[in-house]
């Protein structure tokens, strides 16, 4: 540190000064890097001329304050930024892209869109559903228990924090190769297994502790998350409409509650806005916070019983900049100003710097709005639950926020220069890649392919890592992850949140890694597709879409010209679905030592289902049934597990087409709302053979399928239309009794009846040729498909 | 006494997590149940105002040191006296999932001469290690003296989730045989995992979920008064929650589980 640049206050405390007034730029960006705040030159430069204006020097709070609310993690830069692309620009990827969709079609039941922690749709007249999806990858990559485990608490209080009661999380994770050879991992790397088992653990101990079912999810793999994890935890909630207060006020009391705080999650966003390298591990561990989830349990009851008799103006979590954005974001939001003490606030232990008391990330702790009336209630009701609540200052009307510090005034920033960063302008540009299209002799013996495929990690059973979660509590599981007797895949979960009511919610999910490695675009059109028909399956609908980025370094042109593709299919789809997204959030700068994460698109879809006793699982119910496709099945190979199985990538990424996708969802809702369907499962990875094996086993009844029915755009191999992965498709299994009313229903769509349910315990294919192709066992296919994650 | 008059106190502290389901089950059948936390328990109430306590399942103050360890300390310190009293009056408690390992860890169960003072089982950490959350079947072992099951026939198959990972009921090793005897003497065995035509799961995973000794799952005290278990019965009430419903053509009206809350209150309005 260059001396002349800091100077301590003649405090009894640690309170530095820091001379930017006189700073030349390369001291400018010396103060960035020495104080951790990751704040670029022109960042810099605006607050130079701010505090120029005011004629003094910044403290070290108020340049941790500007450095917290401008980073990439809090204000999302690069989606709020511009963003220039083959001579065009584009203001705004997040308005452009996502926002605009529920602009454009106004939904009636879209609640409250992107404005706050999450969003809220209708669920009824009464009440509200909320959702929210995290992303957690940086923390996870350094620490993976405590890492995933803030993760499911930070989602668990974004619901919390719009007044709702968390009633189900969800969990997407990407691993790198579990039996990755221990030389091929860099210094600073952790290995895949390691992290697997730790965030696992982590996901586990958190909603299971607070007792909050976890019941969708998946498990990805892939090379590029050995250096970067890929952990998205998704958090559902209920609200009574009417209990939902936002309205704070000049004069109400600001009351932070739940966990003390310390010196975890220091900097937590500055790190999740960086790249991670070898160092990340030694000095980015305090960033990493401490996960207590019996702690936030008595919080959420504190705080549902605050809503319930409505004595708090507004409420707001505390995650990443801690304090300092949860302060600074309700002051903003209601036009006020705020005086804090920061003396006040319980610490874990003495010595904390004001700055770092601002800004610790520690966990557990909500802030809340009180009107000076009502505050000895609020407090009565978190001692009840044995909650530390403590009233540390007040908002005020002046719009400026000032801190203290045992008296001293240790910041004073105008609320409106926080929340307006000077805007970002970054450069993209996108390359095709130059896949081709392999060519190989079909194999022999499609048997033991489908045997290979379905072990393969990404399609083999997640049981062994479902089961460590608790889905079952709360009593409103009503479709479960595992189903039948032989825990075949679900589409999606479903739950019945009212007691008086049979109205359901689904959730479901989507994500195609691979597809992105040829195409983004078609990547975020598959994941959309995929989140939509998995709810659809189930009897799903009125479905809302959210968004989560995981992506490389923005600032690197290429990786943000793949970002700038996927928004794009992001509008498109949605939009022709007319599926809004309603929350959403980015995790950039996702690169390790070895290289960039690929491009990871997950679409979360929230559904409603009017009577649950429509709900439809993917197990086949009796012999004698017809199996039906619907959809088309094209020659799209590209990208998918057979392919992968083969060493090739190919460039035939599956395509969404709208018409028919839209005519396809439309046609099953109908089917299932008619009592039409006794199972329905998506065809996803591995395409149709995967789709039929799932439902055999599952069902316990073996299929008989023949190729030559199926539906298909001039391609003449079997291996092909058993492994295509094309869009918008599913297996139904009709009775015979019902199959007049079925065709009738499905007459827009393209389907054909391919097959029956069988009493033999045996799948069978009959090829294009007539001939049998596939013949296996359900045991031995059961057995393939558990036996993978079985033996981690 | 009437089925209005009867009242259930379904007890929670921090941690507690199947409080609502659990009473959901009770109010269902029409009875008075109310969620208490204990620090309201101690301050405001009165234990014997209630003829049924529950101790439902969660993880009660975090289940540091070992499942159920504090919860059952904290309530012998603070309100130890009135327990046993209740206990004594033939009043009726109810302990699932971490309920059973408090009512373990405090002496209540097995409870063979009375409450112990030291715990004389355990419910060790699962095997195999870590959570597991699954359905499984159980066989109803009592002739009708465990008043939990009073209306359940011998013999019979149940359904029901169980969701731990630690729920492996042990004895000392060298106490082993002496006190199995002691709970079929006594008629304390409840329920044995077992698969779904009845037959005794040997220990064998997942049939037993967790390994437990003799493949136990829940036991009561010699009374029948006092009873724990593994398996979520609040989980198991309604036709919708069972596992396979989307197969049947007909679903019963109710799951299993409900047969443990009908048992209670049959007993009672029969009884008090």
């Amino acid at each position: 540190m260059t001396s002349n640049l800091y100077l301590q206050r003649n405090t009894p405390f640690r309170l530095l000064e820091i001379n930017i007034l006189q700073a030349d730029d390369s001291q400018l960006l010396e103060v960035s890097r020495n104080l951790a705040i990751g704040l670029n030159l022109l960042e810099m430069k605006v607050i130079q001329k701010y505090f120029r204006k005011k004629g003094r020097n910044p403290t070290d709070i108020e340049l941790q304050t500007i450095g917290q609310t401008w980073s990439e993690h809090c204000f999302h830069k690069t989606f709020k930024g511009k963003v220039r692309i083959n001579g065009k620009e584009i203001d705004s990827l997040f308005k452009t892209f996502i926002a605009k969709i529920v602009e454009e079609i106004k939904p009636s039941w879209c609640f409250s869109v992107f404005e706050d922690n999450a969003g809220i749709v209708t669920f009824d007249k009464n009440y509200g559903i909320a959702v929210k999806v995290e992303t957690h990858n940086h923390p996870s990559a350094i620490e993976p228990f405590g890492g995933a485990a803030t993760g499911v608490g930070g989602v668990i209080r974004d619901i919390l924090g719009v007044w709702a009661d968390p009633i189900a999380c969800t969990d997407v994770l990407g691993f790198g190769p579990l039996d990755l050879k221990f030389e091929k991992l860099p210094p600073g790397v952790k290995h895949p297994k390691y992290v697997y088992m730790g965030v696992i653990a982590g996901i586990g101990n958190y909603g299971n502790n607070m007792g909050i079912p976890t019941v969708n999810g998946a498990i990805y793999f892939d090379e590029s998350y050995v250096g970067n994890v890929v952990v998205y935890c998704g958090c559902v909630g209920l609200l009574p409409l009417e209990k939902f207060k936002r309205q704070a006020k000049p004069n109400d009391v600001i009351v932070l509650a739940g966990g003390k705080t310390g010196r975890d999650g220091i900097h937590g966003v500055t790190f999740a806005s960086a790249e991670l390298t070898k160092e990340s591990e030694e000095i980015s561990r305090p960033a990493v916070q401490i996960a207590n989830p019996i702690e936030e349990e008595k919080l959420k009851r504190a705080i549902i019983t605050i809503r319930d008799l409505q004595l708090a103006s507004s409420i707001t979590d505390l995650g990443g900049g801690g304090l300092s954005s949860a302060v600074g974001e309700t002051a903003k939001r209601f036009n006020c100003g705020a005086i804090v003490e920061l003396e006040k606030v319980p610490l874990k232990y003495p010595g904390l710097a004001p700055w770092e008391i601002y800004i610790s990330e520690s966990q557990e702790r909500m802030l809340l709005a009180v009107p000076p009336k009502k505050i000895e209630r609020v407090l009565e009701i978190f001692k009840r639950e044995d909650v530390e609540a403590t009233a540390i200052g007040r908002y005020t009307s002046d719009g400026v926020l000032k801190i203290y510090f045992y008296g001293e005034k240790v910041a004073e920033l105008d609320i409106s220069f926080l929340f307006e960063p000077p805007k970002a302008v970054k450069t993209a540009e996108y390359k095709f890649p130059s896949f081709i299209e392999p060519s190989f002799p079909e194999p022999e013996d499609l048997t033991e392919v489908l045997l290979q495929i379905i072990s393969s990690p990404n399609i083999a059973s997640k049981e062994r890592v479902i089961r460590t979660y608790d889905h079952e509590v709360k009593g409103n599981t009503v479709l479960k992850p595992l189903q039948g007797e032989f825990d075949g895949p679900n589409d999606a979960a479903v739950l019945k949140p009212l007691e008086d009511s049979w109205k359901g919610l689904v959730i479901s999910c989507g994500m195609n890694p691979s597809y992105g490695k040829i195409d983004p675009y078609w990547m975020a059109a598959a994941a959309i597709d995929e989140a939509i028909r998995n709810n659809v399956a189930v009897g799903g609908r009125r479905i809302a879409l959210l968004d989560n980025f995981t992506w490389g370094n923005p600032e690197k042109p290429d990786r943000l010209g793949s970002l700038v593709r996927a928004c794009e299919a992001c509008y498109d789809f949605a939009k022709a679905f007319r599926t809004p997204f309603i929350s959403g959030k980015d995790s950039l700068y996702n690169e390790s030592p070895l290289g960039p994460v690929t491009p990871t698109l997950l679409i979360t879809a929230v559904g409603i289902v009017p009577d649950i006793r429509l709900v439809v699982s993917m197990d086949v119910k009796e012999p004698g049934n017809s199996i039906y496709i619907v959809g088309q099945t094209f020659k799209e190979l590209g990208g998918s597990e057979y392919y992968k199985l083969k060493g090739f990538m190919g460039y035939t990424v599956p395509k969404v087409r709208k018409v028919q996708a839209k005519k396809a969802f439309n046609s099953i809702t109908k089917a299932i709302d008619l009592g039409l369907v006794k199972a329905c499962h998506d065809l996803s990875e591995g395409g149709l053979a995967v789709a039929a094996t799932e439902m055999a086993f599952a069902g316990g009844y073996g299929i008989e399928l023949h190729l030559k029915r199926v539906p298909t755009k001039n391609f003449l191999r079997d291996d092909f239309v058993l492994f295509s992965e094309s869009n918008s498709r599913f297996l139904v299994e009709v009775s015979q009794k019902a199959r007049a009313e079925f065709e009738i229903v499905m007459k827009d769509t393209v389907f054909a009846e391919i097959g029956k349910v069988t009493k033999s315990s045996q799948l069978r294919v009959y090829g294009l040729r007539g001939n049998v192709i596939v013949d296996a066992s359900l045991n031995d296919l059961l057995a393939h498909w558990k036996y993978p994650l079985k033996k981690e | 006494m009437r089925r209005e008059e009867i009242r259930v106190c379904v007890l929670r502290v921090g941690g507690t997590n199947c409080d609502a389901e659990t009473k959901r089950a009770f109010t269902d059948l029409g009875v008075k149940s109310e969620i208490l936390h204990v620090n309201e328990l101690v301050k405001h109430r009165n234990l014997l105002d209630y003829q049924v306590l529950v101790f439902p399942g969660g993880f009660s103050y975090g289940d540091y040191v070992r499942a159920g360890a504090i919860w059952a300390r904290w309530i012998l310190a603070k309100m130890g006296k009135e327990l046993k009293c209740f206990v004594e009056e033939g009043r009726l408690i109810l302990g699932i999932c971490n309920g059973f390992q408090v009512l373990v860890e405090a002496g209540l169960l097995p409870g063979f001469d009375g409450i112990s003072s030291y715990p004389e089982a355990a419910l060790a950490t699962n095997s195999p290690p870590g959570y597991n959350c699954r359905w499984v079947y159980l066989k109803q072992e009592t002739n009708g003296k465990c008043i939990f099951t009073c209306n359940i026939p011998e013999n019979k198959v149940l359904r029901m989730p169980v969701a731990h990972s630690e729920g492996r009921f042990v004895f000392a090793k060298d106490k082993e045989k002496l006190y199995l005897e002691r709970l079929l003497e006594n008629g304390q065995l409840v329920f044995r995992y077992c698969n779904k035509n009845g037959e005794y799961a040997n220990g064998r995973f997942p049939i037993n979920p967790n390994g437990s000794f003799h493949d136990i799952a829940g036991i009561c005290n010699p009374e029948g008064t006092v009873f724990g278990l593994m398996p979520h019965p609040e989980r198991a009430y309604y036709w919708w929650q069972h596992p396979n419903w989307t197969r049947q053509k007909q679903m019963p009206q109710y799951g299993d589980g409900k047969l443990i809350f009908e048992s209670v209150i049959e007993y009672l309005t029969k009884n008090f």
